[in-house]
């Protein structure tokens, strides 16, 4: 077996120093009816390198892969270019193959990336400080809710119809056994700005109200000023959170920050990671420094060492599970750390410049096919302001449409349908994201099929 | 002699009587590289991507443009490679040594599984596809799920939990879902005393109350005090089998047994999985739910802290309370089902976890890694281990603490404490920065808490014996020394890339942020 160095003389010479007569007699305290005899039934015994790849090949090639079709598919997850460098970067087996830094003097490649993320982190959503990451984005706005009520003990969440209702089922489950009231709203479908409006959310907040939990750009793609809303939290003594699921967008739109958010937290698979079928991604958490001891997950800190050479640690844990046990703030221990290097390296290539430029070309390439498709009969453009996705009204059913594109080999979004089926004022809608990947040959393609489709 | 200033404002001056430089000039000591951080080095004007140029359109971002400077700089693809290429090797890596980090499982990643997670039709695939675009990836997940139960002997398992504890806190929802079903008040949760601290940390986040039960002086749960405990109000025990101590918990099924009588569930933290898997199934032991670490006994890679990946097996009474999404076959496929609406969805789900459906390339890494070794490969892997682990013991027990040692073998690592130091002021953290010079990751330190400044080796199967050979040789040359003259081993590392870092300055006063003011 390829993964296994001992020798079979290994195995007899170690028994001796133990002094077991066989490996069986290690494994003695195993109550006799619990003991398996032999290799568990059921399943193949081991494979070379070859059968597996070629097994595997064989399921990898039953999927329709993004980047060999015309591909339009976004809501929280976004095709983008990774630079080649980025995938060397995460292979180097030091990075790929370490632990969390608990020993810091010989992990400080790690803990460096880790204070150059949560610094990229911060700035790019205009939040003081950033934690090490977390799992994903859902996870990140869970954890950033409870953070909020334990700053304002206060028990009442708000959370805006134009949240991707993945995550705000993610914290709907959560909430369900520690006492947070979670109010979520059905999105609106008005033309010009759908998903939520933003005056009766600010009605809404209340003397209990812990937070306002709102998306931007929001799950139907549109772009608001949340500066009204800041205020509105903030004169009744709650928070607002910023849930950026296109992180992408801040290149091109103002931070989060700029508008006055208390936590921002994000979905950071748009650099570094690629799509995966939804996992691996990377949970952005990023807060004002005064309510840093409140909040959840790793942090890496500056300090000297005993030579006085600045180094990097984790710092501030006693906020968390191992120390704190049932008083942690947050069950989570891990972080995100191999696709938070990844985002940090393909957001240090791309620099300021090279990251205003592609969220430019995304806007840019997104307002030229959102005209062209709203052209296509049938078919309404809902959104004003967008950044790279917006949703179309195809005054039908929007699910058998996406199938349909699909039969014909574009890729062509997500239908409303799939994420809220049993809404029926939501089914005829269907958002479309568009990224530098796409081409002018892909905008002919999605345009023919769409009207063929819609005729 | 003068003392030339090098350019960081530090002396390259001779070691009095040897005539070696102890600072240079860079400060970088040969192949020991020291590397300014990003900020410091890279510009606002820099970029290593080419992208095609802008189309000319009015742009329609509602007058919310970002004007002001965000203050992300860039690099060259040159200079990217070589900033990170040089931040690697300030780090020890399993790539590079034994890495015996007690409760981790830090085994070799193979290769195979990075070059097949990055096949195209795994990796370039939106989760929300339409689901007939992605028959190859719900086959994956399905045949994963199905290596899971098998070698667990468990009839249902969640794919979706994102890490070991997110998989605590998807057995104990699914637990809290079921007593609510019953309309079942009960809430206590009984966790040994040596639990890893996410146990208590999850049950009270569930709105369980935790009791704690001591361990006997043979490291393993007190049988009697658990069993004591018992009663209708006693929601779950959480155990760790085997538990933290390395050592199997010979009673647990008829602790499960018990917890059933009284209508309780069993939750088994699976951390420690790869010292039995293929040799006992937890299924056979009465456990209810247990989260399996694919970063740890499927060997996808820790990455420097995740992702990770934690499925979780469950029994037949609790699989209804299930999160979605989950796979299922039907007449023309598989089918992911999702949820019906935001918030609720049909049956006795407890709902969403994650926003998606998992971490897909992780399941491809240990789904590679089963499919090489095999059932037979598997069982072989369990025995190397435990069998490197006891190897450590044998060897080290003359010399170090090994509180549990006369109680018979352990499982697939072996715990030692620091009383063998008493009297010389040097403790655990000193040995494990002694063990950072020999060129070793140090085995986890200070945990499990019920023994004094604990020492926990966790081999894997993946090490040679001539490398277990020379570990073991240099905790017993550091151990003997120590003893001998303890002032000389108060200071390390001395050969890291840092010394002792000063952990209480950065807690007192953190600087998590490069602040642009600093750069003067």
């Amino acid at each position: 077996m390829r993964y296994l160095p001992l020798s079979t003389a290994d195995r007899t010479a170690m028994l001796a120093t133990i002094g077991a007569a066989s490996v069986d007699d290690l494994f003695q305290d195993v109550p006799a009816e619990a003991v398996l005899d032999g290799p568990i039934a059921g399943l193949p015994n081991h494979a070379s390198e070859m059968a597996v790849e070629r097994a595997l090949v064989k399921m990898a090639g039953k999927n329709l892969t993004a980047s060999t079709t015309p591909f339009f598919v976004g809501c929280g997850a976004y095709k983008h270019h990774v630079p080649a460098t980025v995938d060397m970067v995460i292979q180097r087996g030091e990075f790929l193959t370490a632990y969390t830094p608990y020993q810091p003097e010989i992990a400080q490649g790690t803990l460096q990336v880790l204070f150059e993320f949560q610094t990229q982190v911060a700035r790019l959503t205009g939040m003081e400080v950033a934690n090490a990451s977390m799992y994903d984005g859902s996870t990140a706005m869970t954890e950033a809710v409870f953070m909020a009520r334990r700053i304002t003990r206060k028990p009442k969440c708000i959370v805006s119809a134009g949240v991707h209702p993945h995550y705000t089922s993610v914290l709907k489950t959560l909430t369900r056994f520690t006492g947070d009231v979670v109010e979520a709203g059905t999105p609106v479908f008005t033309p010009g700005a759908p998903g939520d409006d933003l005056s009766s959310l600010i009605a809404s907040i209340d003397a209990d109200t812990s937070c306002v939990v709102v998306q931007n750009p929001n799950l139907f793609g549109h772009v608001a000023d949340l500066t009204p809303l800041a205020d509105a939290c903030h004169k009744a003594g709650a928070l607002l959170i910023v849930v950026v699921t296109e992180i992408v967008s801040l290149g091109a739109i103002k931070s989060p920050g700029e508008m006055g958010a208390d936590i921002v937290v994000g979905e950071g698979q748009s650099l570094g990671a690629g799509l995966l079928f939804g996992g691996p991604y990377l949970g952005l958490f990023a807060c004002r420094e005064k309510h840093v001891r409140q909040a959840p997950g790793r942090l890496c800190g500056e300090t000297v060492d005993a030579s006085g050479k600045r180094g990097f640690v984790l710092t501030l844990s006693t906020r968390e599970q191992h120390i704190r046990r049932e008083k942690a703030t947050s069950n989570i221990c891990t972080n995100s750390g191999l696709i938070a290097l990844a985002f940090s390296a393909h957001l240090s290539l791309l620099g300021e410049k090279g990251l205003r430029h592609l969220a430019a070309l995304n806007h840019a390439r997104a307002v030229q096919l959102a005209d062209r498709l709203g052209r296509v009969p049938g078919v309404t453009l809902l959104n004003g302001p967008f950044f790279n996705e917006f949703t179309l009204d195809l005054g039908r059913e929007a699910r058998p449409v996406v199938r349909k594109l699909a039969e014909k080999g574009v890729l062509g979004g997500v239908s409303l349908g799939r994420l809220w089926p049993g809404e029926k004022s939501l089914q005829t809608g269907m958002i479309v994201a568009v990224t530098e990947t796409a081409t002018d040959e892909d905008f002919d393609a999605y345009e023919d099929a769409l009207d063929e489709v819609m005729a | 002699m003068t003392t030339a200033m090098n350019n960081v404002g530090r002396p390259t001056r001779l070691v009095a009587g040897t005539g070696a430089v102890a600072e240079t000039f860079t400060g970088n000591k040969a192949l020991m590289l020291e590397e300014p951080l990003l900020f410091e080095r890279g510009s606002l004007d820099t970029s290593g991507v080419d992208l095609p140029p802008v189309p000319p359109v009015p742009d329609r971002l509602g007058g919310l443009g970002r004007d002001a400077v965000i203050g992300l700089p860039g690099f060259s693809e040159p200079e990217a490679v070589r900033h990170y290429t040089r931040l690697s090797r300030q780090n020890y890596a399993i790539d590079l040594g034994i890495f015996p980090l007690g409760s981790c499982t830090m085994k070799h990643n193979p290769r195979l599984n990075e070059k097949m997670a990055r096949l195209p039709g795994f990796a370039d695939i939106h989760p929300l596809q339409p689901q007939s675009t992605v028959q190859g990836a719900l086959e994956l997940i399905d045949v994963l799920a199905d290596w899971l139960m098998k070698l667990t002997g468990m009839p249902a398992v969640a794919m979706s939990p994102k890490a070991g504890a997110h998989g605590e806190l998807c057995g104990m929802v699914a637990i809290r879902a079921a007593l609510d079903a019953k309309n079942d008040p009960r809430r206590v949760v009984l966790v040994p005393e040596s639990a890893h601290g996410t146990n208590p940390a999850t049950a009270a986040f569930c709105g369980f109350t935790v009791e704690n039960i001591p361990a006997n002086d043979r490291g393993r749960v007190d049988l009697d005090a658990m069993l004591a405990r018992l009663g209708p109000d006693v929601a779950a025990v959480m155990i760790t089998n085997p538990n933290t101590c390395g050592l199997f918990e010979p009673d647990l099924k008829r602790i499960s047994d018990a917890v059933h009588a009284v209508g309780g569930y069993v939750y088994c933290d699976g951390a420690n999985f790869n010292a039995i898997v293929g040799r006992v199934r937890p299924g056979d032991l009465g456990v209810d739910a247990m989260h399996i670490n694919l970063h740890k006994t499927f060997s996808t890679p820790h990455g420097g802290g995740g992702p990770g990946s934690g499925p979780v097996v469950l029994s037949a009474a609790l699989a209804p309370f299930a999160p979605i999404p989950f796979v299922r076959k039907t007449a023309t496929g598989l089918e992911l089902v999702e949820e019906d609406t935001a918030g609720t969805h049909a049956g006795q789900s407890f709902g969403r976890m994650v926003a998606f459906h998992g971490q897909m390339g992780m399941f491809v890494r240990a789904l590679s890694y089963m499919m090489s070794h095999g059932a037979d490969g598997l069982r072989q892997v369990a025995e190397d281990a435990v069998l490197n682990a006891n190897y450590i013991l044998a060897s080290l027990k003359d010399l170090y603490t090994a509180p549990f040692a006369a109680s018979g073998p352990c499982m697939h690592e072996a715990l030692f404490s620091d009383d063998f130091l008493d009297g010389t002021g040097l403790s655990t953290l000193d040995l494990a920065k002694a063990l950072i010079d020999e060129g070793f990751h140090p085995m986890t330190v200070y945990f499990p808490l019920v023994v004094h400044g604990a020492m926990l080796v966790e081999p894997t199967e993946t090490e040679s014996k001539a490398n277990l050979d020379q570990l073991i040789g240099a905790m017993r040359h550091v151990a003997t020394q120590m003893l001998a003259d303890p002032d000389a081993w108060r200071t390390g590392p001395h050969f890291a890339p840092r010394r002792r870092l000063d952990e209480t300055l950065a807690a007192r006063k953190p600087v998590l942020a490069f602040k642009d003011s600093e750069a003067a």
